[in-house]
C-alpha cells in the first residue's frame, strides 16, 4: 500500500480492506443469527411437544386468534422486509434520501406491526385468555388451552421484543444515514441490520401458520 | 464470489483514489430491485395460499402444507433479501449449520416424545 492510499475512516486497523471488513461483519452477524435460530428453536420444540400431546386444545385456542389481524401483520412484516432490502440497495447506490426514506418506511411498518399486536394482546386480556389466575376458556379444553396461550404469548412476545430491538437498531441506522456515515464504501451497518430485520420476519413466517391456522377447517 | 453485473459500475468511480484503503477496489454486490419486488410478490401470494389451504381438511397434510410453504418463504428471504445467494461459501456453511443444529434439536426431542407409550392426549 502506498502512502497516497490513506485508509478509509471506517476501516478498522485489523482488516486489510473494507471488503474483508464487510465479509467479517456479515459472517459475525450470521453466527449471531444461528444462536437466535436455536434461541427460538427451544420454543418451537416446546410447541411441537405440546401440540402433539394436546392437539385438540391447540386447535381450540387457535380459533380464538384473529386470522385477519395475523394475516395483515404477516403482510405488513413482509412489506417491511421489502423496504429493508430496498434500503440496503439505496445504501449501496449512495442514494441517501432513498435510504432515509426506506429506513423510515421500515420503521413505520414495524410500528404498525407492534400496534396490531397490541390490539390482539388487548383482546386476549379482555377475553381472559391470558394464562394465570383469571384465565377462562369455554369448552372441554378449559385447562389445556392455557398451555397454548402460554406458548402464544411467549413466542409472539419474544418476537415482539425482537421487533422493538430492531426498531432501536433502525433508529441508530437512521441517525448514521442522516449524518452521512453510510456510504457505498461503507454500508455494512445497514446490511447487517437488515439481516437482523429479515431474520425477525422469518420467525413470524413460521409463527403465523403455527399459531393462527391450526385446524381451521373445523369451523 | 463477486458476480454482479453492470449496476456496480456506477458506484465504482466514487471509490477511486484509494478510498478503500489498500487492495484493489472490488465491485459492490448489487441485486437488481426487480428481484426484490419479485420475491415480495411471491411471499405475499404464499401468505394467501397458506391461509386458503388451512380451511381445507387435509388431515395430517395440513401441517405439512403449512410448513412446506413457510420453509419456502423463509428460503426466499434468506437467499435474496439476506443476500446469501450472493454470499461466500463460508456464509453458506453457517446458514446451513443453523438449520442443521435446529434439526438436531427438533428431531432428537420429537424422536423421544413420539416414541413413548405414555403419551397423554388431550
Amino acid at each position: 500500500m502506498s502512502e497516497a492510499a490513506r485508509p478509509h475512516p471506517a476501516l478498522a486497523h485489523h482488516f486489510d480492506d473494507l471488503e474483508q471488513q464487510k465479509e467479517a461483519s456479515t459472517l459475525g452477524m450470521w453466527v449471531f443469527l444461528v444462536t437466535e435460530v436455536l434461541f427460538f428453536g427451544g420454543l418451537f420444540a416446546t410447541y411441537c411437544v405440546y401440540r402433539n400431546w394436546y392437539s385438540g386444545a391447540f386447535a381450540a385456542g387457535s380459533h380464538e386468534l384473529s386470522i385477519a389481524l395475523g394475516g395483515v401483520n404477516t403482510a405488513v412484516l413482509i412489506t417491511s422486509s421489502l423496504t429493508m432490502a430496498l434500503a440496503v440497495h439505496a445504501a449501496q447506490a449512495g442514494e441517501r434520501r432513498l435510504l432515509l426514506l426506506f429506513l423510515i418506511a421500515t420503521m413505520v411498518l414495524g410500528g404498525v406491526f407492534l400496534g396490531i399486536k397490541g390490539v390482539e394482546y388487548y383482546d386476549k386480556f379482555a377475553h381472559h385468555h391470558v394464562p394465570g389466575p383469571s384465565f377462562q376458556f369455554e369448552g372441554e379444553y378449559a385447562k389445556q388451552a392455557q398451555i397454548f396461550f402460554s406458548l402464544y404469548f411467549m413466542m409472539t412476545g419474544l418476537h415482539a421484543l425482537h421487533m422493538i430491538i430492531g426498531l432501536g437498531i433502525m433508529t441508530v441506522m437512521l441517525i448514521w444515514a442522516w449524518r452521512g456515515t453510510i456510504t457505498p464504501d461503507y454500508y455494512s451497518p445497514i446490511e447487517i441490520s437488515g439481516l437482523y430485520w429479515h431474520f425477525v420476519d422469518i420467525v413470524w413466517i413460521f409463527l403465523f401458520p403455527l399459531l393462527y391456522l391450526i385446524g381451521r377447517h373445523a369451523h | 464470489m463477486h458476480t454482479n453485473a453492470a449496476p456496480a459500475a456506477k458506484t465504482d468511480d466514487r471509490r477511486s483514489a484509494g478510498a478503500s484503503g489498500g487492495g484493489a477496489p472490488r465491485a459492490v454486490i448489487k441485486v437488481p430491485t426487480r428481484v426484490y419486488y419479485g420475491v415480495f410478490a411471491t411471499l405475499m401470494v404464499c401468505t394467501g395460499l397458506t391461509v386458503w389451504i388451512a380451511f381445507f381438511d387435509l388431515g395430517a397434510l395440513n401441517i405439512v402444507a403449512a410448513l412446506v410453504i413457510a420453509v419456502f418463504k423463509a428460503t426466499l428471504v434468506v437467499l435474496f433479501f439476506m443476500h446469501v445467494r450472493y454470499s461466500t461459501r463460508l456464509t453458506w456453511a453457517v446458514v446451513i449449520g443453523s438449520v442443521f443444529w435446529l434439526g438436531i434439536l427438533l428431531a432428537l426431542t420429537m424422536g423421544d416424545y413420539l416414541t413413548r407409550g405414555w403419551r397423554t392426549y388431550g
